[in-house]
């Protein structure tokens, strides 16, 4: 990237801290600020040949970063090294949050910044251009690059804790309002510094795992803790995903359902007339002359016509294959009643009743029916008859509760990562 | 591009200016800050080292805004009370004159522009808006800065050291202004916010270690 043109390339220096006396380098050159005495915490003006001290570091506890300064790697393609780390804190409803920002730098690139809460990391970058919709942050959604931005949260951040150099002043204490605009992985943020200046930023989510690989660290990363504001959501992909496939399959079912519908043919194998008299005592067993189903194995329609008026029926049905023995049982309540009340007609039940027996197998078969009926009550007339290749459209009811049930599982963990996301807002 | 020859007044070592818009220049030599009064050179004062700073630009960089070349002829040095910024002159092809500030490595390219209303300071105030040229621009500094040195080839007198406010401006599009209060009539600048490899810069500053 760079060019030699006979000039001796800028030197890395070094500079001593007045306070204790440790040499501490400097690795933005002549950008550094404010450089920060790594042994004792004291922030030093490096502008100034003879190094004065601007803070002196006084809590008792000293943050460590976790990624060391001077390290150096790739963050989307660009080579940066860690030169300063601040911890920042904003308090809700009285209770602190802290996170921690690393100062990226590359001589012939802007300062960036990787942010850290929780283990869940942001890759920040200034903005040349300012969002759409309000040029100073308020509540009301942005647009940025053809992204829409939702308000977060706004509130006063300021710095507890600072280490390595800064190309700016920078102390303990120093606040400015910030606002966060989520468009996930994407964050939007403006820092208004009282009335001197907004700065605009884009943060893009990043794993730990790749933070960690990016950067070459030892060990892992801090394990991601909760939902952050940016974080993608794992599930708005599965679940889009889901739905797609799903209404693919939904579409493929309805299909084969039609075309079920359309073939089977529904043809007659057996028809027969009986009666049944409900005060006879002997068995009301019997059996029908062998019939064929023929074809493939298809479903098979048992329909009863019954002469029942104002009582009920029980019938059994066992559809037997007269060379293997298998059956095939189901059994029936068949009930018709009817009347008037207050001058309103009414019925329930119908002398009529169908039942489907799924997937028969060709062959030679009787069926045996069994009847019970009320004893008090007249001799019923019925019919029965045997359909081979009836269409059925249960299965694709089934088919249908099945196919369904694992997107709109996806859709409600989705909804559940959002709540959890937006609890942690000023809209929670 | 004028090439015209001249003896520093100071320690009589020649003086080359490369653009005929150049007032002002720093002896390469003495380091005597020298004005133009068209034939004749005379030296008004002298500049201590510059303060170390780590731009990438360095002068005679040169590189590309749009369809025209630059090279980079001078600079002002400024700081304010959280830094400081560069601001680079540079020349275009066919002579036109204009800036490339680079404030921590955050580019703009901007051109003195006249006739249009420039806001008094007061009603500059953060986030507020003015349209110029049909693009809308709100403010997203207000900066108190002074020179902290000057460099090179400059198309103006060199000023005192006294804080005078600047007001930078951006618009939804990657624009960007800057109005100059030092003078009694502000100045206007209008121009891009660029990066680095957009301006496909030649001859930069290399750095030790990368």
């Amino acid at each position: 990237m760079a060019e030699a043109q006979g000039r001796r390339p800028v030197s890395v220096r070094s500079i001593n801290c007045p306070n204790c006396g440790a040499a501490t380098a400097v690795r933005t050159f002549g950008h550094a600020v404010n450089v920060v005495c790594q042994s004792c915490g004291s922030i030093l003006d490096a502008t100034n040949p003879g190094v004065t001290i601007l803070q002196r570091y006084t809590e008792a506890i000293r943050e460590e970063p976790l990624i060391p300064l001077g390290t150096r790697g790739k963050l989307f393609d660009i080579e940066c090294e860690v030169v300063g780390f601040q911890v920042r804190q904003i308090t809700v409803d009285d209770v602190a949050y802290r996170w921690r920002e690393y100062l990226l730098f590359n001589p012939y690139r802007e300062f960036r910044y990787l942010t850290e809460y929780a283990g869940h990391w942001n890759v920040v970058s200034t903005l040349n251009a300012l969002p759409i919709g309000h040029p100073t942050p308020g509540s009301s959604p942005l647009w940025y690059a053809g992204h829409r931005y939702r308000h977060f949260q706004t509130a006063d951040a300021t710095t507890v804790f600072v280490l390595g150099e800064f190309p700016w002043q920078i102390r303990v204490g120093d606040t400015t309002e910030g606002s966060d605009y989520v468009a996930p992985p994407l964050m939007l943020s403006a820092e208004v510094d009282a009335d001197k200046e907004v700065t605009w930023s884009l943060g893009r989510y990043v794993s730990g795992d790749e933070i960690w690989k990016s950067l070459s660290l030892p060990g892992r990363p801090p394990r991601a803790v909760g939902v952050f504001a940016n974080q993608p959501s794992p599930f708005q992909r599965v679940q889009a995903t889901m739905w797609r496939n799903a209404g693919l399959l939904v579409i493929l079912a309805a299909l084969l359902w039609i075309a079920h519908l359309v073939t089977a043919r529904g043809t007659q194998s057996f028809a027969g007339n009986f009666a049944f008299d409900p005060t006879a005592a002997a068995e009301t067993s019997l059996v029908t002359p062998v019939f064929e189903l023929d074809g493939r194995p298809t479903a098979v329609e048992i329909e009863t016509t019954t002469s029942l008026d104002n009582q009920w029926m029980f019938v059994g049905y066992a559809l037997v294959n007269d060379d293997t023995g298998q059956a095939f049982e189901v059994g029936r309540d068949v009930s018709y009643y009817h009347g008037v009340e207050d001058g309103e007609s009414w019925t329930e039940g119908s002398p009529r009743d169908s039942v489907d027996l799924p997937s028969v197998p060709p062959g030679r078969y009787f069926l045996r029916i069994e009847t019970e009926g009320e004893r008090t009550a007249p001799p019923i007339r019925y019919r029965v008859r045997v359909l081979r290749d009836v269409s059925t459209s249960l299965w694709f009811l089934v088919a249908l509760v099945l196919i369904l049930v694992p997107p709109i599982l996806a859709t409600r963990r989705a909804f559940t990562f959002e709540r959890q996301r937006w609890q942690e807002s000023d809209h929670g | 591009m004028s090439s015209r020859a001249a003896n520093c007044p100071n320690c009589g070592a020649p003086l080359v200016y490369r653009w005929s818009s150049s007032v002002q220049t720093v002896c390469e030599y003495c380091r005597s800050i020298v004005v133009r009064t068209d034939v004749d050179v005379k030296k008004v004062g002298q500049v201590a080292d510059l303060p170390e700073d780590a731009s990438p630009i360095q002068l005679s960089t040169e590189g590309r805004y749009g369809d025209k070349g630059f090279v980079v002829a001078g600079r002002i040095l400024y700081q304010y009370e959280q830094g400081g910024w560069n601001e680079w002159r540079i020349v275009l092809d066919g002579g036109a004159d204009g800036w490339l500030s680079d404030a921590q490595n955050a580019l703009a390219v901007s051109f003195l522009t006249t006739g249009l209303r420039i806001p008094t300071l007061a009603e500059a105030a953060l986030g507020q808006s003015f349209v110029w040229n049909s693009t809308r621009f709100t403010v997203v500094s207000r900066t108190l800065a002074h020179y902290a040195g000057v460099e090179g080839e400059l198309p103006f007198e060199y000023w005192d050291k006294t804080d005078v406010t600047f007001i930078d401006l951006r618009s939804e599009g990657a624009d960007f202004a800057t109005i100059d209060y030092s003078d009694e009539a502000p100045a206007l600048y209008i121009g891009r916010a660029v990066d680095f490899d957009t301006l496909r810069l030649r001859n930069v500053r290399t750095f030790e270690g990368w």
